[in-house]
């Protein structure tokens, strides 16, 4: 008891000294002192960083095709090796990754986007909530593998015909992947909204004559946003994932464009004697996706205020 | 509760990173078992040396093509004429020699010389084998030759085989086992025109009475035609399997030798190849198109359980189309009278060809043990004329100055355009490694003098239907690859250029022209030809046409798949003759283990 007391003002002390709070800054606090997720948020951060600046480093093209060096484990000229047209599999590598990111990211923007505005409707307003949450548990219900093919069967053809082939195939996959993964955000921000709707703050804010705009934007949505952070990092992992799904089932990306999944796809068939082929792409996607989870689970550590000690 | 979510997270994070080690060691450790089976398959084989009928257990195929419709006469593609030929038999078939082997309906072979062909080749009687029975126990005749010529000679059936109804005046049953075929016109290729190969298939009259005509298209008999083959249908799923039992009215009694045969289609040739050689599941797998460098290993590996049949024969080629996919046209996509915006421009033609790196595609993909670069349309006869043509010569330089000198200039954007077109091509094509790789090695040159190129492709079981909008035979794109097969005889292939062929909407896409080209003046050529029967100036008049077609570029040719793209299978199997001008099935009877 006595020790404890002497120790309360050294804590108050170095209390005193740290600078002043706020939300943001003790979420940061508390996340850099989670050490999977800060290796994570290092990971990530080369690889994204690899993605937009690497293929201006490694200058060697993704496309150039030469026989000669075909199927070539790693070296220091071809760092992953070869694929099986003699094309360099870092470079390849990197432009995997910029898309597979660029997916994930884009995808999630939109389901985020989505789910938020749904579950904004739906918690705030009580004659919406019944509907848009029954359309919400029609969605959750869909099989999400076959509607994705469906989908891509029926709108490939006219997206790539009006914008082209590589950016149809783009928005159609950012399409198909946000439009079927918007529901866990909704229900979270509903949730939220629910609890926040009948506090003090928001009676208050009424009062004093706010619109419901004002209200579910300025105050209520402000203050659900931190399981809406940690929900679209987690998505951002499981949007790449579906990408390279997609790709390793020939349906996303047309062959010539070498996104991650595509590239395990291609790989498939060299696994027993160029395994550097399979490995590399293999190996960018699950960085990826486990550094994600990772900052993911640090966030939702470090936003969460009842976990604090 | 977040707690345990998040461990668990982690923990199934760690579990993928060991599932990826284990999935990369994982090739070595199937071989084991693999080489059990090989001995046990060995062991089987000695204990059956005779070959009674159905006493051979099952057999096996794999089609990485899946079948999709059992009449020889409505196929989309080979898969479905092979399907369909252990039912269906033509009179006679192409021995592996090019010359005609009665091993089918007709007793022997007419020729001059027996008296079977009149002497000024217009008149061919064909004697049929006796008491013939289709597997349904009713008797064979004549009259289901006649009928089958006239099911798939009438304009209403758009039969896929009519390419030669306009020749013959008149197919007559001259007795129960006599056919008389009266041509219009002398013809030397008396025998492709009527009775032999792939696409004769003799149909039964009872069954397929009511389906000529515009009934033809949906007529169930399609999926379930009853044949005098050694085998009859056990059950069809189209797009998937079909399995046959033993004909037991099959008119040799001691074949065939397996009681019930499946094939499996779908799948990928990578797949196909590895079950008849590595694991031993398939007994025969159909058409190994796989990369070389995947193939080569499996071939070469010391237990590989698979030999190879040389019974392949195909030309891979890039179909041009003349007329305009646009979709903006709707109903009017790709008819044959809506000129294609900038591929009936000979010069951007020749620069697609000048660009393409046959070689590449040939020694690279396909290796000696599948195929050889080819610039001809036509292989028998082979013309030497074009091997100093420059749209035979890989030469991209040259065929950037054809652009830049014919007015097609570079825009901003890198493509070149003229009068407001821009060179954006769609090339299509089914899907194969193999041939998405030839779309990325000549998308790459394409693109480097200035063409947007956009490749896709789509399964090979809708890609080879004429019912499907992303299929060859619709050809909803601008240029196509796949790959067929010609009878030893060049007239049917070049005929498959004129512009009676054109595919239609009117014609159900059923003819054989799917670029829709059409030139008089080639018609004259192909006409001279048939019209002509000394042999020595056929073959001049072939190799003209052939060089008209590859001077114009009506179509790009690759690969010649005449040396096998084999098919693989398994070195248990017994009696695998196979020809290169027949379907890879038309001697399944004789097949043992």
């Amino acid at each position: 008891m006595a020790a404890a007391e002497q120790e309360l003002p050294k804590i108050a002390a170095s209390v005193a000294a740290r600078p002043a709070r706020s939300l943001w800054r003790d979420a940061w606090f508390t996340f850099t002192r989670d050490r999977l997720a800060v290796t994570g948020l290092v990971v990530l951060t080369i690889m994204v960083l690899g993605a937009l600046v690497g293929p201006y480093l490694w200058t060697q093209p993704a496309t150039a095709i030469d026989f000669t060096i075909a199927l070539k484990g790693p070296s220091l000229e071809h760092p992953f090796g070869t694929d099986d047209l003699g094309r360099d599999m870092l470079a390849r590598v990197l432009f995997g990754g910029r898309i597979s990111i660029a997916v994930g990211i884009t995808a999630v923007v939109l389901a985020v986007t989505l789910g938020t505005a749904i579950g904004a409707f739906a918690g705030y307003f009580g004659r919406l909530d019944n509907p848009l949450m029954r359309l919400t548990d029609l969605f959750l219900s869909l099989p999400v593998l076959p509607v994705l093919l469906v989908l891509i069967y029926l709108f490939r053809e006219s997206l790539q015909r009006s914008l082209g082939s590589e950016i149809g195939t783009f928005v159609m996959i950012v399409g198909v992947i946000g439009v079927l993964n918007w529901m866990a955000v909704a229900r979270l921000v509903r949730a939220e909204f629910l609890s926040l709707k009948r506090r003090d703050f928001v009676e208050a804010a009424r009062c004093t004559g706010a619109r419901d705009g004002r209200i579910i934007s300025r105050h209520i949505l402000p203050n659900s946003l931190s399981p809406v952070l940690v929900a679209a990092t987690i998505g951002v992992g499981g949007a790449v994932i579906t990408e390279s799904t997609l790709s390793f089932l020939g349906l996303g990306f047309p062959p010539d464009v070498p996104s991650l999944g595509r590239l395990l796809f291609d790989a498939t068939n060299y696994l027993d004697f160029a395994p550097h082929f399979a490995i590399f792409p293999g190996l960018a996607i699950f960085l990826i996706v486990l550094a994600i989870n990772f900052i993911g689970d640090g966030l939702r550590d470090a936003l969460d205020p009842r976990r604090k000690i | 509760m977040d707690q345990a979510v998040s461990h668990y997270r982690r923990a199934l994070a760690i579990m993928g990173a060991a599932l990826l080690l284990v999935a990369a060691c994982g090739q070595q450790a199937g071989t084991t078992p693999t080489a059990t089976a090989s001995v046990a398959a060995t062991a089987t084989a000695s204990v059956a040396p005779t070959a009674a009928r159905g006493t051979g257990g099952n057999l096996t195929i794999l089609y990485w093509q899946a079948p999709t419709i059992l009449n020889p006469h409505q196929a989309g593609g080979t898969k479905d004429n092979d399907a369909s030929r252990l039912i269906i038999e033509p009179l006679a078939s192409w021995g592996p020699d090019g010359k005609p082997l009665a091993n089918g309906l007709a007793a022997e072979i007419p020729t001059t010389q027996n008296g079977g062909v009149s002497s000024d080749l217009k008149t061919v009687t064909w004697k049929l084998r006796p008491n013939l029975k289709w597997s349904d126990g009713s008797a064979f005749s004549a009259d289901d030759v006649v009928f089958s010529w006239q099911y798939r000679c009438d304009k209403g059936t758009a039969a896929t085989t009519a390419i030669y109804c306009e020749d013959i005046a008149s197919v007559t049953a001259k007795d129960p086992n006599t056919v008389v075929v009266t041509f219009k016109a002398p013809t030397a290729n008396y025998w492709g025109e009527f009775g032999v190969g792939p696409s004769e298939g003799v149909l039964q009259k009872a069954q397929f009475a009511n389906c000529v005509g515009a009934a033809a298209k949906d007529c169930p008999a399609n999926q379930k035609p009853i044949g005098t083959g050694p085998y009859k249908l056990a059950s069809f799923k189209a797009g998937d399997v079909v399995t046959y039992d033993v004909n037991p009215n099959y008119r040799d009694p001691n074949k065939p030798f397996f009681k019930t045969v499946t094939i499996k289609g779908g799948g990928d040739a990578e797949g196909a190849a590895r079950a008849a050689c590595q694991t031993g599941e398939a007994d025969y797998s159909w058409n190994l198109q796989v990369p070389l460098a995947v193939l080569q290993p499996m071939i070469s590996a010391a237990d590989s359980k698979c030999q190879f049949a040389a019974t392949y024969n195909a030309l891979e080629r890039i179909t041009v189309n003349f007329a305009n996919p646009d979709p903006a046209l709707g109903d009017k996509r790709s008819e044959p009278d809506q000129k294609h915006p900038f591929l009936g421009d000979i010069n951007v033609r020749r620069a697609l060809a000048m660009s393409a790196n046959r070689a590449a595609v040939a020694e690279q993909l396909y290796g000696k043990p599948g195929g050889e670069p080819y610039c001809n349309v036509i292989v028998f006869p082979r013309s030497k004329s074009t091997d100093s043509l420059d749209v035979c010569k890989y030469d991209p330089a040259a065929a950037e100055k054809v652009l830049q000198d014919n007015g097609w200039v570079k825009g901003s954007d890198g493509i070149r355009a003229k009068g407001g077109v821009k060179l954006v091509i769609n090339y299509q094509t089914s899907t194969n490694a193999v041939r998405q790789k030839t779309q990325e090695i000549l998308k790459a040159d394409w693109e480097k003098i200035g063409f947007k190129v956009n490749i896709t492709n789509s399964s090979a079981t809708t890609f080879f239907t004429n019912t499907a909008p992303d299929g060859y035979a619709k050809f909803y794109a601008d240029l196509e690859e796949f790959a067929s097969s010609q009878d030893p005889d060049p007239t049917g292939f070049l005929q498959q250029y004129i512009c009676d062929e054109r595919n239609a909407k009117a014609n159900n896409w059923n003819k054989n022209n799917v670029g829709r080209f059409c030139d008089p003046a080639y018609d004259t050529l192909v006409n001279q030809l048939k019209s002509e029967t000394d042999p020595a100036k056929r073959d001049a008049l072939a190799i003209q046409a052939n060089d008209y077609l590859v001077k114009n570029v009506v179509v790009i040719s690759l690969v010649n798949r005449t040396a096998p793209t084999p098919n693989g299978y398994s070195k248990a199997l017994k009696g695998v003759q196979g020809s290169p001008f027949e379907s890879s099935l038309y001697d399944i009877a004789n097949w043992t283990k």
